[in-house]
């Protein structure tokens, strides 16, 4: 199947990332090549195989519902592209 | 006597431990070197203040009780440093401080290793030669113009060159033992489950294992020894009883049987790869291996599934990158414009490209024709290996479908990059260790790598055949060091 250029404004949409006319174009014909590549896999009858969704297929270990404080409150926030003691900032959301 | 950089990692560690050298001689003859290899553009972050004053303490307390006592040791850029800028490869990333510690280093640096700097990757792991990094091409020490091959493309730069003893990568589909193919040395992907990913800035993370990349097998044990723990930290790490690799190496193989997989002659392959496995293939009969012709069916369909996996769990794993807590950060009219903004400055082409994929086959009315269907064929290529294993030891393949090519090669054809891991990424799909390790070089006089795929967790085997072809094939990694 191909994949056109309303194709790849929806993911991108739904990726938010934005991408430009003359871009997405590059990017509509390089999916298609790699799709092209991926749809071998409609050669295979998997009908009676179950998914494997885990290699190691081990049991998710438990832990205790503890807080492990570690008092780095200041290093995260500096980390922040938005600098601010107190809080992450971000573009008004409320009107 | 040779200089402190030409040693492999034991014979440093052998050095420093009689107090023939001291560690703050071990890390200035490493810093030296780096300063005058700018030109291979290996590193992303340099931290030599930090590690010579690391090496004084350690000279001034020395404990020659530990693995890797004062050892500098640079690592890839995935793995998070406290304190120091860890990028990924990526702008995204490019002024992110973690305030924590990946588990694998910790246990470098809990057995004596001094941290040296952050080596160049591909952007989020994702590539065959690093050539998707923000932070630019890194050069091939065994020739100009030359790709390292990737993800792991400075960590093997940096290694082959001398400018670090050994190092660490991760391999999501082969970028731990392609660019070591690339490169004249070794590197091992462990099974899935022994080194912890905690810490390690995510791809995909059913694929991503951390591993080392030495100068020989012997490195190659003792490092994974050190690297490898159960960790609560990650919920995917297996609590199995983790040995003595370096110790128990073994150079017999005798009464081994080893399996040749007839799916791995793939269409078009050089005459000079197959030359090479050929002469692995006589090299393990001489040491009294049998050699065993098996089959893999599924072997062509590893990578259609991989690059429907990989790119399904980074979409996921990649929507973190919002530009609010941390990294870089876009203009934007609004929440959502910004968020679109920062993802589509903040990340390469690659990265996009594959987010996108992955996007695609999770979305509405296709999860069960793309993913459904590639965790499937996981499972039969699985499958075949557990199949294979009844009858053989071990699997011997050539480790790349070919040598390294020129820098910008490759770069407008995604797929025939993609093609690069043919021979490795099955491993991944089916949570194998294997190893690749230097065994010749082809008509340019690059060097050519063979891939030795064990059982899960049977690490142990796969180093005694490493070790024993090793000896055999005697390579010498002839490097000029053209950049200095």
């Amino acid at each position: 199947m191909a994949i056109d250029l309303k194709t790849v404004k929806h993911i991108s949409k739904l990726a938010r990332i934005s991408i430009e006319e003359k871009k997405a174009k590059k990017l509509a014909g390089d999916l298609n090549s790699i799709f092209e590549f991926i749809e071998k896999l409609n050669q295979l009858d998997t009908d009676k195989v179950e998914p494997l969704t885990s290699i190691a297929e081990t049991k998710l270990q438990l832990r205790h519902d503890k807080i492990k404080s570690e008092n780095i409150r200041e290093q995260i926030l500096k980390n922040s592209p938005n600098e601010n003691k107190d809080f992450f900032v971000v573009p008004k959301v409320v009107e | 006597m040779s200089s402190i950089v030409d040693l492999t990692l034991v014979e440093l560690i052998n050095k420093i431990k009689k107090k023939e050298v001291s560690s703050k001689e071990t890390t200035n003859a490493y810093i030296e070197r780096c300063k005058k290899s700018k030109k291979l553009n290996s590193f992303i972050t340099e931290d030599f203040d930090q590690a010579l004053k690391k090496a004084d303490a350690f000279d001034n307390n020395p404990n020659f009780e530990k693995k890797l006592p004062g050892i500098p040791i640079a690592v890839k850029d995935l793995f998070c440093t406290k304190d120091l800028r860890t990028t990924a490869g990526s702008k995204i990333l490019n002024n992110f401080i973690p305030t924590y510690e990946s588990t694998v280093t910790n246990n470098l640096w809990e057995n004596g290793a001094i941290l040296l700097g952050k080596l160049n990757c591909d952007e989020f792991a994702m590539g065959s030669s690093n050539e998707t990094s923000f932070f630019g091409n890194v050069q091939n020490p065994i020739g100009e113009n030359l790709v390292p091959g990737g993800s792991s493309g400075g960590s093997a730069s940096a290694l082959a060159a001398k400018l670090t003893p050994a190092t660490i990568g991760t391999d999501t589909g082969g970028s731990i033992r392609q660019p070591a193919s690339f490169t004249g040395t070794v590197g091992l992907k462990p099974t899935y489950g022994s080194c912890s990913r905690y810490g390690i800035v995510a791809f995909a993370s059913s694929l991503d294992q951390a591993g080392p990349m030495t100068r020989d097998v012997k490195d190659c044990a003792l490092m994974f020894e050190v690297m490898s723990s159960f960790d609560k930290k990650d919920s995917t790490s297996i609590d199995f009883e983790r040995d003595n690799y370096l110790n128990k190496l073994k150079d017999t193989i005798k009464g081994k049987k080893i399996g040749i997989p007839k799916e791995y002659r793939v269409d078009g392959m050089s005459k000079e790869i197959d030359e090479l496995w050929q002469k692995g293939i006589k090299i393990i009969k001489e040491a009294g291996a049998d050699v065993v012709d098996i089959s893999l069916p599924n072997t062509m369909y590893a990578l259609p599934a991989y690059y429907i996996v990989a790119p399904a769990e980074a979409s996921s794993n990649l929507a973190r990158y919002d530009g609010v807590k941390y990294g870089f950060r876009s203009k934007g009219e609004n929440l959502i414009d910004m968020y679109e903004k920062t993802r589509s400055e903040g990340f390469g082409d690659e990265v996009k490209r594959r987010i996108l994929i992955g996007t695609y086959v999770l979305s509405s009315g296709y999860y069960d024709a793309y993913y459904l269907k590639a965790q499937k064929v996981r499972r039969l290529i699985k499958n075949d290996f557990d199949q294979a294993y009844k009858n053989v030891d071990a699997i011997l393949t050539p480790s790349t479908p070919s040598s390294a090519f020129k820098i910008g090669e490759k770069t407008n054809d995604p797929v025939s990059m993609y093609l690069n891991d043919i021979f490795t990424v099955p491993i991944n799909l089916a949570g194998l260790p294997a190893i690749s390790i230097p065994a010749g070089i082809d008509a340019k006089g690059y060097p050519l790598g063979l891939q030795i795929i064990g059982k899960a967790f049977d690490e142990q085997n796969i180093f005694n055949i490493a070790y024993t072809m090793e000896k055999h094939i005697n390579f010498k990694n002839e490097i000029k060091s053209w950049w200095m």
